[in-house]
Protein backbone atom coordinates (compact mmCIF):
# COMPACT_ATOMS: atom_id res chain seq x y z
CA UNK A 1 0.00 0.00 0.00
CA UNK A 2 1.34 3.49 -0.58
CA UNK A 3 2.05 5.45 2.32
CA UNK A 4 1.72 9.24 0.73
CA UNK A 5 -0.59 11.46 -0.98
CA UNK A 6 -1.02 15.19 -1.95
CA UNK A 7 -3.09 16.80 0.37
CA UNK A 8 -3.55 20.01 1.94
CA UNK A 9 -2.84 20.85 5.48
CA UNK A 10 -5.20 23.04 7.54
CA UNK A 11 -4.21 25.97 9.99
CA UNK A 12 -5.17 23.16 13.01
CA UNK A 13 -2.62 20.29 11.16
CA UNK A 14 -5.83 18.39 9.71
CA UNK A 15 -5.45 17.08 6.05
CA UNK A 16 -8.38 17.55 3.27
CA UNK A 17 -7.86 16.40 0.06
CA UNK A 18 -10.60 18.82 -1.61
CA UNK A 19 -10.13 22.63 -1.18
CA UNK A 20 -13.99 24.15 -1.05
CA UNK A 21 -14.76 27.63 -0.36
CA UNK A 22 -18.48 26.84 1.41
CA UNK A 23 -21.58 29.28 1.35
CA UNK A 24 -23.14 27.70 4.43
CA UNK A 25 -26.67 28.63 5.41
CA UNK A 26 -27.60 28.30 9.29
CA UNK A 27 -31.49 27.84 8.32
CA UNK A 28 -33.73 27.52 5.58
CA UNK A 29 -34.35 31.36 5.31
CA UNK A 30 -31.30 31.87 4.05
CA UNK A 31 -30.66 29.47 1.33
CA UNK A 32 -31.47 31.64 -1.22
CA UNK A 33 -29.02 34.03 0.00
CA UNK A 34 -26.31 31.17 -0.14
CA UNK A 35 -27.72 29.92 -3.61
CA UNK A 36 -27.09 33.49 -4.89
CA UNK A 37 -23.48 33.74 -3.43
CA UNK A 38 -22.63 30.69 -4.86
CA UNK A 39 -24.00 32.00 -8.26
CA UNK A 40 -21.88 34.91 -8.05
CA UNK A 41 -18.83 33.51 -7.27
CA UNK A 42 -16.98 30.82 -9.44
CA UNK A 43 -16.14 27.97 -7.34
CA UNK A 44 -18.40 29.05 -4.33
CA UNK A 45 -20.25 25.87 -2.94
CA UNK A 46 -23.57 26.65 -1.53
CA UNK A 47 -24.88 24.09 0.47
CA UNK A 48 -28.75 24.38 0.63
CA UNK A 49 -30.55 22.48 3.53
CA UNK A 50 -34.15 22.27 4.99
CA UNK A 51 -34.14 23.25 8.86
CA UNK A 52 -32.50 25.44 11.30
CA UNK A 53 -35.71 27.48 12.44
CA UNK A 54 -37.26 26.56 16.29
CA UNK A 55 -35.20 23.32 16.77
CA UNK A 56 -34.24 23.31 20.58
CA UNK A 57 -32.15 21.26 23.26
CA UNK A 58 -30.27 18.20 21.87
CA UNK A 59 -31.89 18.60 18.37
CA UNK A 60 -30.46 22.04 18.12
CA UNK A 61 -27.07 20.90 19.61
CA UNK A 62 -26.94 18.39 16.31
CA UNK A 63 -27.96 21.09 14.27
CA UNK A 64 -24.92 23.47 15.21
CA UNK A 65 -22.11 20.23 15.70
CA UNK A 66 -22.95 19.14 11.86
CA UNK A 67 -23.08 22.87 10.35
CA UNK A 68 -19.61 24.07 12.31
CA UNK A 69 -18.64 20.39 11.65
CA UNK A 70 -19.31 21.10 8.41
CA UNK A 71 -17.35 24.43 7.62
CA UNK A 72 -14.46 22.87 10.05
CA UNK A 73 -14.14 19.82 8.10
CA UNK A 74 -10.30 19.70 5.94
CA UNK A 75 -12.00 19.36 2.76
CA UNK A 76 -13.36 22.90 2.92
CA UNK A 77 -10.69 26.07 3.00
CA UNK A 78 -12.96 28.60 3.77
CA UNK A 79 -16.67 29.18 4.58
CA UNK A 80 -19.34 32.19 4.55
CA UNK A 81 -22.10 31.91 6.63
CA UNK A 82 -25.33 33.14 6.17
CA UNK A 83 -28.74 33.15 8.98
CA UNK A 84 -31.38 35.07 8.68
CA UNK A 85 -30.58 36.57 12.04
CA UNK A 86 -26.56 37.38 13.51
CA UNK A 87 -26.68 35.31 17.12
CA UNK A 88 -26.89 31.86 15.69
CA UNK A 89 -24.91 32.93 12.75
CA UNK A 90 -22.15 34.02 15.26
CA UNK A 91 -22.45 30.58 16.98
CA UNK A 92 -21.48 28.70 13.94
CA UNK A 93 -19.05 31.41 12.65
CA UNK A 94 -17.11 31.37 16.13
CA UNK A 95 -17.15 27.51 15.98
CA UNK A 96 -15.33 26.95 12.67
CA UNK A 97 -13.40 29.74 13.69
CA UNK A 98 -11.68 27.79 16.41
CA UNK A 99 -9.48 25.71 13.44
CA UNK A 100 -8.13 28.62 12.57
CA UNK A 101 -9.26 29.03 8.58
CA UNK A 102 -10.92 31.80 7.21
CA UNK A 103 -14.87 32.66 8.07
CA UNK A 104 -17.12 35.38 7.69
CA UNK A 105 -20.95 35.44 9.21
CA UNK A 106 -23.69 37.46 7.63
CA UNK A 107 -27.20 37.82 9.10
CA UNK A 108 -29.99 39.27 6.82
CA UNK A 109 -31.90 41.12 9.09
CA UNK A 110 -31.85 44.68 9.04
CA UNK A 111 -30.04 44.23 5.58
CA UNK A 112 -32.52 42.56 3.14
CA UNK A 113 -31.54 39.57 1.06
CA UNK A 114 -29.32 42.00 -1.49
CA UNK A 115 -27.06 43.85 0.59
CA UNK A 116 -26.45 40.57 2.24
CA UNK A 117 -25.75 39.11 -1.03
CA UNK A 118 -23.32 41.94 -2.38
CA UNK A 119 -21.39 41.90 1.50
CA UNK A 120 -21.12 37.69 0.97
CA UNK A 121 -20.29 37.85 -2.55
CA UNK A 122 -17.02 40.20 -1.72
CA UNK A 123 -15.67 37.99 0.93
CA UNK A 124 -16.69 34.52 -1.20
CA UNK A 125 -14.66 36.04 -4.23
CA UNK A 126 -11.40 36.64 -1.50
CA UNK A 127 -11.38 33.64 0.09
CA UNK A 128 -12.34 31.64 -2.98
CA UNK A 129 -8.89 33.91 -4.65
CA UNK A 130 -7.07 33.13 -1.85
CA UNK A 131 -7.79 29.16 -1.89
CA UNK A 132 -6.84 28.73 -5.55
CA UNK A 133 -2.94 29.45 -4.13
CA UNK A 134 -3.25 26.92 -1.77
CA UNK A 135 -0.55 23.96 -2.65
CA UNK A 136 -1.19 20.49 -2.08
CA UNK A 137 1.66 18.90 -0.01
CA UNK A 138 2.82 15.34 0.73
CA UNK A 139 1.15 13.85 3.69
CA UNK A 140 1.06 10.37 5.23
CA UNK A 141 -1.55 7.71 5.19
CA UNK A 142 -2.65 7.61 8.44
CA UNK A 143 -3.52 11.88 8.13
CA UNK A 144 -6.61 10.69 6.58
CA UNK A 145 -10.16 9.95 8.19
CA UNK A 146 -11.76 7.23 5.89
CA UNK A 147 -15.78 6.62 6.70
CA UNK A 148 -17.62 3.98 5.27
CA UNK A 149 -21.86 3.48 5.00
CA UNK A 150 -23.34 1.46 1.87
CA UNK A 151 -26.22 2.02 0.16
CA UNK A 152 -29.28 0.08 -1.93
CA UNK A 153 -27.44 -3.14 -0.73
CA UNK A 154 -28.29 -6.36 -2.28
CA UNK A 155 -26.45 -9.87 -1.52
CA UNK A 156 -23.83 -9.04 -3.59
CA UNK A 157 -22.84 -6.16 -1.05
CA UNK A 158 -22.36 -8.69 1.74
CA UNK A 159 -20.62 -11.13 -0.54
CA UNK A 160 -18.07 -8.65 -2.59
CA UNK A 161 -18.13 -4.62 -1.86
CA UNK A 162 -18.92 -4.93 1.69
CA UNK A 163 -15.57 -7.21 2.44
CA UNK A 164 -13.65 -5.50 0.03
CA UNK A 165 -14.26 -2.41 2.43
CA UNK A 166 -13.34 -4.58 5.29
CA UNK A 167 -10.02 -5.88 3.62
CA UNK A 168 -9.39 -1.87 3.69
CA UNK A 169 -10.38 -0.94 6.67
CA UNK A 170 -8.10 -3.63 8.07
CA UNK A 171 -4.93 -2.53 5.91
CA UNK A 172 -6.00 0.99 7.45
CA UNK A 173 -6.44 0.53 10.60
CA UNK A 174 -2.88 -1.35 10.73
CA UNK A 175 -1.76 1.76 9.60
CA UNK A 176 -2.68 4.10 11.82
CA UNK A 177 -5.48 5.67 10.09
CA UNK A 178 -8.87 7.40 11.88
CA UNK A 179 -12.11 5.40 10.29
CA UNK A 180 -16.05 4.93 11.43
CA UNK A 181 -18.87 2.99 10.49
CA UNK A 182 -22.19 3.41 11.85
CA UNK A 183 -25.95 2.17 10.53
CA UNK A 184 -27.32 1.81 14.05
CA UNK A 185 -30.46 -0.41 12.87
CA UNK A 186 -28.54 -1.78 10.07
CA UNK A 187 -26.59 -3.99 12.76
CA UNK A 188 -29.93 -6.13 13.67
CA UNK A 189 -28.92 -9.32 14.03
CA UNK A 190 -25.28 -9.02 14.29
CA UNK A 191 -24.82 -6.82 17.10
CA UNK A 192 -23.17 -9.50 19.29
CA UNK A 193 -20.42 -9.38 16.56
CA UNK A 194 -19.94 -5.82 16.70
CA UNK A 195 -20.15 -6.02 20.95
CA UNK A 196 -17.83 -8.82 20.77
CA UNK A 197 -15.13 -6.44 18.18
CA UNK A 198 -15.14 -3.68 20.71
CA UNK A 199 -11.86 -3.03 21.91
CA UNK A 200 -12.95 -3.40 25.59
CA UNK A 201 -15.71 -3.36 28.45
CA UNK A 202 -16.41 -0.02 28.41
CA UNK A 203 -16.88 0.22 24.86
CA UNK A 204 -19.14 -2.52 24.48
CA UNK A 205 -21.35 -1.33 27.11
CA UNK A 206 -21.67 2.02 25.21
CA UNK A 207 -22.15 0.16 22.52
CA UNK A 208 -24.62 -1.76 23.53
CA UNK A 209 -26.51 1.24 25.66
CA UNK A 210 -26.95 3.40 21.86
CA UNK A 211 -27.74 0.11 19.84
CA UNK A 212 -30.74 -0.80 22.96
CA UNK A 213 -31.57 2.99 22.52
CA UNK A 214 -32.20 2.51 19.14
CA UNK A 215 -33.86 -0.74 19.20
CA UNK A 216 -36.59 1.10 21.27
CA UNK A 217 -37.06 4.13 19.46
CA UNK A 218 -37.92 1.18 16.38
CA UNK A 219 -40.27 -0.37 18.74
CA UNK A 220 -42.42 2.60 19.84
CA UNK A 221 -43.19 3.77 16.45
CA UNK A 222 -42.91 0.86 14.17
CA UNK A 223 -46.95 0.12 13.00
CA UNK A 224 -45.91 -3.48 11.17
CA UNK A 225 -42.19 -5.11 11.53
CA UNK A 226 -40.30 -2.53 9.67
CA UNK A 227 -40.81 -5.32 6.35
CA UNK A 228 -41.63 -2.00 4.44
CA UNK A 229 -38.61 -0.02 5.53
CA UNK A 230 -35.99 -2.42 6.56
CA UNK A 231 -35.12 -4.11 4.29
CA UNK A 232 -35.61 -1.55 1.95
CA UNK A 233 -37.90 -2.51 -1.48
CA UNK A 234 -34.65 -1.41 -3.18
CA UNK A 235 -33.29 -4.17 -0.87
CA UNK A 236 -35.91 -7.14 -1.76
CA UNK A 237 -35.66 -6.51 -5.38
CA UNK A 238 -32.06 -7.30 -4.75
CA UNK A 239 -32.26 -10.60 -2.96
CA UNK A 240 -31.94 -9.44 1.18
CA UNK A 241 -35.03 -10.91 2.75
CA UNK A 242 -34.63 -10.33 6.72
CA UNK A 243 -33.23 -7.40 8.74
CA UNK A 244 -30.63 -9.70 10.29
CA UNK A 245 -29.08 -10.76 7.04
CA UNK A 246 -28.78 -7.26 5.66
CA UNK A 247 -27.15 -6.28 8.62
CA UNK A 248 -25.29 -9.56 8.08
CA UNK A 249 -23.62 -8.20 5.21
CA UNK A 250 -23.52 -5.00 6.33
CA UNK A 251 -21.06 -5.55 9.03
CA UNK A 252 -18.25 -6.56 6.43
CA UNK A 253 -17.35 -3.57 6.01
CA UNK A 254 -15.38 -3.61 9.53
CA UNK A 255 -13.31 -6.31 8.22
CA UNK A 256 -11.94 -9.32 10.28
CA UNK A 257 -8.97 -7.49 12.37
CA UNK A 258 -10.09 -3.75 13.27
CA UNK A 259 -11.67 -3.53 16.80
CA UNK A 260 -13.86 -1.04 17.55
CA UNK A 261 -12.10 2.00 19.41
CA UNK A 262 -14.79 3.99 20.72
CA UNK A 263 -18.27 5.03 20.40
CA UNK A 264 -19.57 8.70 18.71
CA UNK A 265 -22.63 10.48 18.84
CA UNK A 266 -23.82 12.10 15.54
CA UNK A 267 -21.26 14.04 14.01
CA UNK A 268 -19.12 14.18 16.78
CA UNK A 269 -15.72 14.12 15.86
CA UNK A 270 -13.49 11.45 17.35
CA UNK A 271 -10.49 12.02 19.43
CA UNK A 272 -8.07 9.55 18.31
CA UNK A 273 -7.26 7.14 15.21
CA UNK A 274 -8.71 3.44 15.34
CA UNK A 275 -12.54 2.54 14.27
CA UNK A 276 -15.38 4.16 15.67
CA UNK A 277 -18.66 3.71 15.78
CA UNK A 278 -21.07 6.48 15.45
CA UNK A 279 -24.39 5.90 16.54
CA UNK A 280 -26.46 7.29 13.24
CA UNK A 281 -29.50 6.99 10.64
CA UNK A 282 -28.69 3.96 8.38
CA UNK A 283 -30.23 6.44 5.75
CA UNK A 284 -27.18 7.34 3.30
CA UNK A 285 -27.24 10.98 2.36
CA UNK A 286 -28.00 11.73 6.42
CA UNK A 287 -25.12 9.12 7.40
CA UNK A 288 -22.43 10.44 5.37
CA UNK A 289 -23.71 13.72 6.31
CA UNK A 290 -22.78 12.71 9.34
CA UNK A 291 -19.13 11.46 8.45
CA UNK A 292 -18.64 14.94 6.68
CA UNK A 293 -19.36 16.94 9.73
CA UNK A 294 -17.38 14.22 11.86
CA UNK A 295 -14.31 15.56 9.88
CA UNK A 296 -14.10 12.68 7.73
CA UNK A 297 -12.43 13.59 4.10
CA UNK A 298 -12.74 10.52 1.88
CA UNK A 299 -15.32 8.02 1.52
CA UNK A 300 -16.07 4.62 0.87
CA UNK A 301 -19.82 3.44 -0.30
CA UNK A 302 -20.36 -0.10 -1.39
CA UNK A 303 -23.55 -0.79 -3.74
CA UNK A 304 -25.41 -3.29 -4.59
CA UNK A 305 -28.65 -2.03 -6.55
CA UNK A 306 -26.95 0.73 -7.78
CA UNK A 307 -27.37 4.26 -5.04
CA UNK A 308 -26.70 7.24 -7.23
CA UNK A 309 -25.14 9.37 -3.60
CA UNK A 310 -22.75 12.14 -3.20
CA UNK A 311 -21.81 14.80 -0.89
CA UNK A 312 -21.10 18.40 -1.49
CA UNK A 313 -17.49 17.94 0.78
CA UNK A 314 -16.99 14.42 1.12
CA UNK A 315 -15.83 12.68 -1.82
CA UNK A 316 -17.70 9.42 -2.03
CA UNK A 317 -15.72 6.32 -3.56
CA UNK A 318 -18.55 3.90 -5.09
CA UNK A 319 -17.38 0.12 -5.35
CA UNK A 320 -20.23 -2.76 -6.59
CA UNK A 321 -19.73 -6.56 -6.74
CA UNK A 322 -23.36 -6.74 -9.15
CA UNK A 323 -22.30 -7.21 -12.26
CA UNK A 324 -25.99 -6.15 -13.83
CA UNK A 325 -25.56 -2.70 -12.00
CA UNK A 326 -21.62 -2.33 -13.51
CA UNK A 327 -23.51 -2.77 -16.73
CA UNK A 328 -26.73 -0.72 -16.70
CA UNK A 329 -25.15 2.36 -14.01
CA UNK A 330 -21.23 1.78 -14.66
CA UNK A 331 -21.50 6.06 -14.41
CA UNK A 332 -21.70 5.64 -11.01
CA UNK A 333 -19.50 3.26 -9.91
CA UNK A 334 -15.44 3.97 -9.55
CA UNK A 335 -14.80 0.70 -8.15
CA UNK A 336 -15.65 -2.57 -10.11
CA UNK A 337 -15.40 -5.48 -7.59
CA UNK A 338 -17.44 -7.73 -9.67
CA UNK A 339 -14.55 -10.43 -10.33
CA UNK A 340 -14.42 -11.60 -6.97
CA UNK A 341 -17.70 -13.62 -7.00
CA UNK A 342 -15.86 -15.46 -10.31
CA UNK A 343 -13.14 -15.84 -8.66
CA UNK A 344 -11.39 -13.72 -10.64
CA UNK A 345 -9.60 -11.73 -8.08
CA UNK A 346 -9.07 -12.54 -4.08
CA UNK A 347 -10.34 -10.13 -1.11
CA UNK A 348 -7.05 -8.97 -0.57
CA UNK A 349 -6.70 -7.84 -4.28
CA UNK A 350 -10.00 -6.30 -4.31
CA UNK A 351 -9.18 -4.21 -0.97
CA UNK A 352 -6.25 -3.04 -2.84
CA UNK A 353 -8.06 -2.32 -5.78
CA UNK A 354 -10.18 0.05 -3.52
CA UNK A 355 -7.33 1.47 -2.02
CA UNK A 356 -5.61 2.57 -4.99
CA UNK A 357 -9.01 4.73 -6.15
CA UNK A 358 -8.37 6.10 -2.38
CA UNK A 359 -4.99 7.48 -3.08
CA UNK A 360 -5.93 8.18 -6.61
CA UNK A 361 -9.13 10.28 -5.44
CA UNK A 362 -7.32 11.62 -2.46
CA UNK A 363 -4.72 13.08 -4.66
CA UNK A 364 -7.20 15.07 -6.34
CA UNK A 365 -9.36 12.65 -9.16
CA UNK A 366 -12.98 13.33 -9.21
CA UNK A 367 -15.04 10.64 -8.01
CA UNK A 368 -18.02 9.58 -9.93
CA UNK A 369 -21.05 11.28 -7.89
CA UNK A 370 -19.01 14.52 -7.87
CA UNK A 371 -18.62 14.87 -11.14
CA UNK A 372 -22.36 14.33 -11.47
CA UNK A 373 -22.85 16.58 -9.07
CA UNK A 374 -23.89 14.58 -6.17
CA UNK A 375 -24.14 17.06 -3.70
CA UNK A 376 -26.83 15.46 -0.96
CA UNK A 377 -26.49 17.41 2.14
CA UNK A 378 -29.43 15.99 4.32
CA UNK A 379 -29.47 16.97 8.57
CA UNK A 380 -30.22 14.98 10.78
CA UNK A 381 -33.40 15.56 13.03
CA UNK A 382 -34.30 14.20 16.65
CA UNK A 383 -37.64 15.36 16.91
CA UNK A 384 -40.31 18.20 16.22
CA UNK A 385 -39.24 21.58 16.38
CA UNK A 386 -40.62 23.90 19.33
CA UNK B 1 -18.65 -20.38 -14.43
CA UNK B 2 -19.55 -19.61 -10.67
CA UNK B 3 -23.17 -19.63 -10.34
CA UNK B 4 -24.12 -18.88 -6.97
CA UNK B 5 -21.79 -18.13 -3.69
CA UNK B 6 -22.11 -19.21 0.07
CA UNK B 7 -19.62 -17.87 3.01
CA UNK B 8 -19.74 -21.04 5.01
CA UNK B 9 -19.78 -24.19 4.63
CA UNK B 10 -23.06 -24.73 7.15
CA UNK B 11 -25.06 -21.96 5.36
CA UNK B 12 -28.42 -23.34 4.07
CA UNK B 13 -29.10 -20.70 1.04
CA UNK B 14 -26.30 -19.59 -1.05
CA UNK B 15 -26.71 -16.68 -3.16
CA UNK B 16 -27.48 -16.57 -7.31
CA UNK B 17 -24.70 -14.29 -8.68
CA UNK B 18 -25.55 -14.15 -12.62
CA UNK B 19 -28.12 -13.31 -14.64
CA UNK B 20 -30.17 -16.09 -15.92
CA UNK B 21 -30.08 -19.04 -13.11
CA UNK B 22 -32.87 -21.35 -14.73
CA UNK B 23 -35.02 -24.32 -13.44
CA UNK B 24 -33.76 -27.21 -14.17
CA UNK B 25 -29.94 -26.28 -14.60
CA UNK B 26 -26.59 -27.65 -12.54
CA UNK B 27 -25.09 -24.72 -10.70
CA UNK B 28 -21.47 -24.44 -9.18
CA UNK B 29 -21.65 -22.64 -5.93
CA UNK B 30 -18.48 -20.94 -4.21
CA UNK B 31 -17.83 -21.28 -0.42
CA UNK B 32 -16.26 -17.84 0.02
CA UNK B 33 -14.62 -19.07 3.23
CA UNK B 34 -12.79 -22.39 1.94
CA UNK B 35 -12.56 -21.30 -1.78
CA UNK B 36 -13.59 -24.67 -3.12
CA UNK B 37 -16.84 -25.30 -5.15
CA UNK B 38 -20.08 -27.48 -4.91
CA UNK B 39 -22.66 -28.49 -7.43
CA UNK B 40 -26.67 -28.47 -5.97
CA UNK B 41 -29.48 -28.41 -8.55
CA UNK B 42 -31.76 -25.60 -9.65
CA UNK B 43 -35.58 -26.10 -9.43
CA UNK B 44 -36.70 -23.02 -9.95
CA UNK B 45 -35.78 -20.13 -12.40
CA UNK B 46 -34.33 -17.47 -9.43
CA UNK B 47 -32.82 -13.55 -10.30
CA UNK B 48 -29.24 -12.60 -10.22
CA UNK B 49 -28.77 -11.91 -6.20
CA UNK B 50 -32.05 -14.08 -4.79
CA UNK B 51 -30.77 -16.92 -2.33
CA UNK B 52 -31.02 -20.51 -3.49
CA UNK B 53 -31.93 -23.33 -0.69
CA UNK B 54 -28.82 -26.12 0.06
CA UNK B 55 -30.73 -28.22 1.71
CA UNK B 56 -34.73 -28.91 2.28
CA UNK B 57 -36.69 -26.89 5.10
CA UNK B 58 -39.40 -27.09 7.06
CA UNK B 59 -41.65 -24.12 9.04
CA UNK B 60 -39.94 -23.09 12.16
CA UNK B 61 -36.52 -23.91 10.76
CA UNK B 62 -33.89 -21.28 11.14
CA UNK B 63 -32.38 -20.07 7.78
CA UNK B 64 -28.26 -19.71 8.26
CA UNK B 65 -26.38 -17.91 5.87
CA UNK B 66 -22.64 -16.36 7.19
CA UNK B 67 -22.96 -19.56 9.25
CA UNK B 68 -25.25 -17.10 11.75
CA UNK B 69 -29.02 -17.32 11.88
CA UNK B 70 -30.73 -14.73 9.33
CA UNK B 71 -34.41 -15.67 10.21
CA UNK B 72 -37.23 -18.09 9.94
CA UNK B 73 -39.00 -20.33 7.79
CA UNK B 74 -42.46 -19.46 7.15
CA UNK B 75 -43.56 -21.73 4.21
CA UNK B 76 -41.57 -25.29 3.44
CA UNK B 77 -38.67 -24.87 1.19
CA UNK B 78 -37.16 -27.54 -1.02
CA UNK B 79 -33.72 -27.52 -2.16
CA UNK B 80 -32.67 -26.02 -5.19
CA UNK B 81 -35.90 -23.62 -4.40
CA UNK B 82 -36.13 -19.92 -4.33
CA UNK B 83 -35.79 -18.85 -0.69
CA UNK B 84 -37.35 -14.92 0.16
CA UNK B 85 -39.64 -12.93 1.61
CA UNK B 86 -42.50 -15.43 0.43
CA UNK B 87 -41.04 -18.43 2.33
CA UNK B 88 -38.27 -16.69 5.04
CA UNK B 89 -39.25 -13.52 7.71
CA UNK B 90 -37.35 -11.92 10.31
CA UNK B 91 -37.43 -13.27 13.82
CA UNK B 92 -36.76 -9.61 14.77
CA UNK B 93 -38.70 -6.31 15.32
Amino acid sequence: MQTTFQGYRRENGRVGIRNHVVILPIDDLSNAACEAVGNNVKGALAIPHPYGRLQFGADLDLHFRTLIGTGANPNVAAVVVIGIEEQWTKKVVDGIKATGKPVAGFGIELHGDHDTIMRASKAAKEYVQWASELQRVSCRVDDLWVSCKCGESDTTSGCGSNPTVGDAFDKLYEAGCTLVFGETTELTGGEQIVAARCRDESVRVEFMRVFDRYQDVINRHKTSDLSDSQPTKGNIAGGLTTIEEKALGNIQKIGRKCLVDGVLDKAEAPTGHGLWFMDSSSAAAEMVTLCAAAGYVVHFFPTGQGNVIGNPILPVIKLCANPRTVRTMSEHVDVDVTGLLQRAITMSEAGDKLLDMMFRTANGRLTAAEALGHREFVLTRLYESA
Amino acid sequence: MIHCVLHDPNDSVAVVVVEGVAAGSTLTGLILDEDRTITLPCVQDIPLGHKVALRDMAVGDTVIKYGIDIGRVVQPIRRGEHAHVHNVKTKRW
